[in-house]
């Protein structure tokens, strides 16, 4: 434990994190929004990669959870005028149950199967927003009686302590008995199972953990945006960028996903003048980045230290 | 009268579906690829054809062959760029390739969707109908569009079945989905049999895609719905399973046609979803899959 807390990627990333902390201090409000948008979505991206590069499933719809998050807490502000702090654990709330909604089928089913299920949660949970536009807002979004607060400064500093902590506790559970367990058991289940583990429990915790972190985040990114709409936080695109997002930074790394998260959003943002190639790019960038270091960015960082 | 509408809509709709879906459950079920870009071939090559055939004013007919022709292109690109790389790669471990293979035609689609949003805007278009008009059926008015997409379907899934099951071409493409390191050992190039049927998909994704941009209409938008429809057709039949996907295209089109026209238009997909959720849980290799 000790060796770990002197060892180098340690030392860095809390130096990171420190100048990152302050930033606030020397950059303008518009890097501190794109900064904050990208820490809310790293935490979607390492709570995907939880379940995916550990358990092994095949989620192609985190913004289920995600979408049960924003939406939960966005209903609990607008409808029943709640404090801040309660809407957002009733989004995680609703968020954790949808989780062990869908860890339900992935018990019974993997790959492909599996992945079309998550797929589908997502398209329903769509059509229900829609369908009961009258509590949801529909397709132009859900307004928020409240924010986190109106300055970029406290919102980013909100963002960075959130992706942190969140960051810090998957990372821990990852390096657990428990992640230990659940990549066994996603790699053979007959062996995990064989050596005694109750693969069952496990599963379903991985579900809920991830859609705890991911509800948690995407309750406070719609606190943060002041709305909650379809296309910011439900639309299988977002989903699709998340997925992207801890492919490139690395899988089963979990600190890969917030970097690989941060990448995409930050160069969408760059190439922004390029208008609507700016797209086009980052994805060529990210099928280049996969193809020639399949373990992503993170990969590419170990083996030039390694060489 | 309405039954009749009903039927008639309902069938074109889901001989629609069936020729859409075909193509990605044909190059699952002989190279083991789900071609995440799908959506992605069907509409460029609508794309095309409303653009040679409508803005360049040369005809249906024309506009209708250069389509497919972009269909065979985005297929090739497909294969040739994106997923024999990754299933020849030396850096990716061979158990993890499938996951690549999503990633990599996701991000494909993604491209597509970007290059054809950049090129022809997202404004949603309307390919020429190959027959203009409306035709009276029994009382019920119909476009004459709805009469010949079902006819071209039906040839279309007609002359793929005569080709896989009647044809040495088709005998080699059902052994290279049974076992191709048997038909390897036979002296069959493995890598032909895969080139052809990429090919094969990209001519089923070009017709499927012109007759859904005549018959909807398309824009770029539409990409990532359309991949889902035919993911969630094909795995309703069952992965791999041709008769599945037609079945299952049947069962989703109907369902869809008639909440259409008996509830509302705007719940159109919810009640197929359902069904969809239910028929996993219960029977999770689909309604005629293999496992």
């Amino acid at each position: 434990m000790k060796k770990f807390f002197s060892s180098k990627p340690f030392i860095l990333t809390i130096g990171t994190l420190a100048i990152a902390s302050l930033l606030p201090f020397g950059v303008s409000d518009y890097i501190l929004g794109v900064l904050t948008t990208a820490f809310y979505f790293a935490v979607f991206s390492m709570s995907w990669d939880l379940l995916f590069g550990y358990a092994g499933e095949v989620n192609f719809g985190p913004t289920f959870l995600i979408g049960l998050g924003a939406y939960g807490a966005g209903m609990a502000d607008s409808l029943l005028n709640l404090p801040v702090p309660v809407c957002i654990l009733i989004g995680a709330l609703a968020a954790v149950i949808g989780g062990v909604a869908l860890a339900i089928p992935a018990l019974r089913l993997t790959g492909p199967y599996l992945g079309l299920i998550t797929l589908v949660a997502v398209l329903l949970l769509q059509q229900v927003i829609v369908i009961f536009a009258g509590v949801t807002g529909g397709e132009i979004g859900l307004s928020m009686p409240d924010v986190l607060s109106v300055n970029s400064a406290p919102n980013y500093e909100y963002a960075l302590a959130f992706m942190t902590v969140s960051g810090a506790i998957l990372f821990a559970i990852s390096r657990s008995n428990f992640g230990l367990i659940l990549q066994a058991a996603g790699q053979d289940p007959i062996a995990a199972r064989a050596l005694g583990f109750n693969i069952t429990k496990h599963k379903i915790a991985a579900f809920a953990i991830s859609a705890l972190f991911s509800g948690l985040s995407g309750a406070l990114l719609v606190f943060y945006l002041g709305t909650a709409s379809v296309n910011a936080v439900v639309d299988i695109a977002i989903g699709v960028r998340v997925i992207i997002a801890a492919v490139l930074g690395g899988r089963r790394t979990i600190i890969g996903g917030a970097i690989g998260a941060i990448f995409l959003i930050v160069a969408g943002e760059i190439l922004r003048p390029l208008g609507q190639l700016s797209t086009l790019v980052v994805a060529i960038m990210a099928l280049i980045v996969i193809m020639v270091s399949p373990d992503g960015l993170l990969g590419m960082l170990r083996a030039r230290r390694t060489t | 009268m309405l039954v009749l509408q009903i039927l008639i809509d309902g069938f074109a709709i889901s001989t629609l579906y069936a020729l859409g879906a075909l193509g990605f459950t044909l190059i699952f079920g002989v190279s083991g690829v789900l071609n995440l870009a799908h959506g992605g071939l069907l509409v460029v090559s609508a794309m095309i054809a409303y653009y040679v055939g409508t803005r360049l004013g040369l005809g249906a007919y024309i506009g209708a062959g250069a389509g497919i022709l972009a269909g065979i292109v985005t297929a090739m690109a497909t294969y040739l760029l994106i997923v024999r790389p990754i299933q020849r790669s030396r850096v990716i471990p061979a158990r993890e390739r499938e996951l690549f293979v999503l990633t990599g035609t996701l991000l494909w689609g993604v491209m597509l969707q970007e290059m054809l949003s950049y090129i022809f805007t997202d404004t949603p278009i309307t390919v020429k109908p190959l027959l203009p008009g409306i035709v009276d059926f029994l009382g019920v008015t119909t476009p004459a569009n709805e009469f010949i997409t079902a006819a071209i379907s039906w040839v279309v899934l007609g002359c793929l079945w005569l080709l896989v099951n009647r044809t040495k071409m088709g005998k080699q493409l059902l052994a290279a989905s049974i076992n191709p390191r048997g038909l390897t050992l036979l002296g069959f190039e493995l890598s032909r049999i895969y080139l052809l049927v990429w090919i094969i998909y990209g001519v089923l994704a070009g017709i499927a895609g012109i007759l859904l941009g005549s018959f909807l209409g398309t824009s770029s938008e539409f990409i990532p719905a359309l991949t889902g429809s035919a993911f969630s057709i094909v795995v309703l039949g069952g992965l791999g399973s041709v008769s599945g996907t037609l079945f299952a295209a049947y069962v989703i089109g109907y369902i869809e046609t008639l909440t259409a026209y008996l509830v509302s238009p705007s719940l159109r997909n919810v009640p197929a979803l359902v069904l969809l959720i239910l028929v996993l849980y219960i029977r999770p290799q689909g309604l005629l899959g293999r496992r």
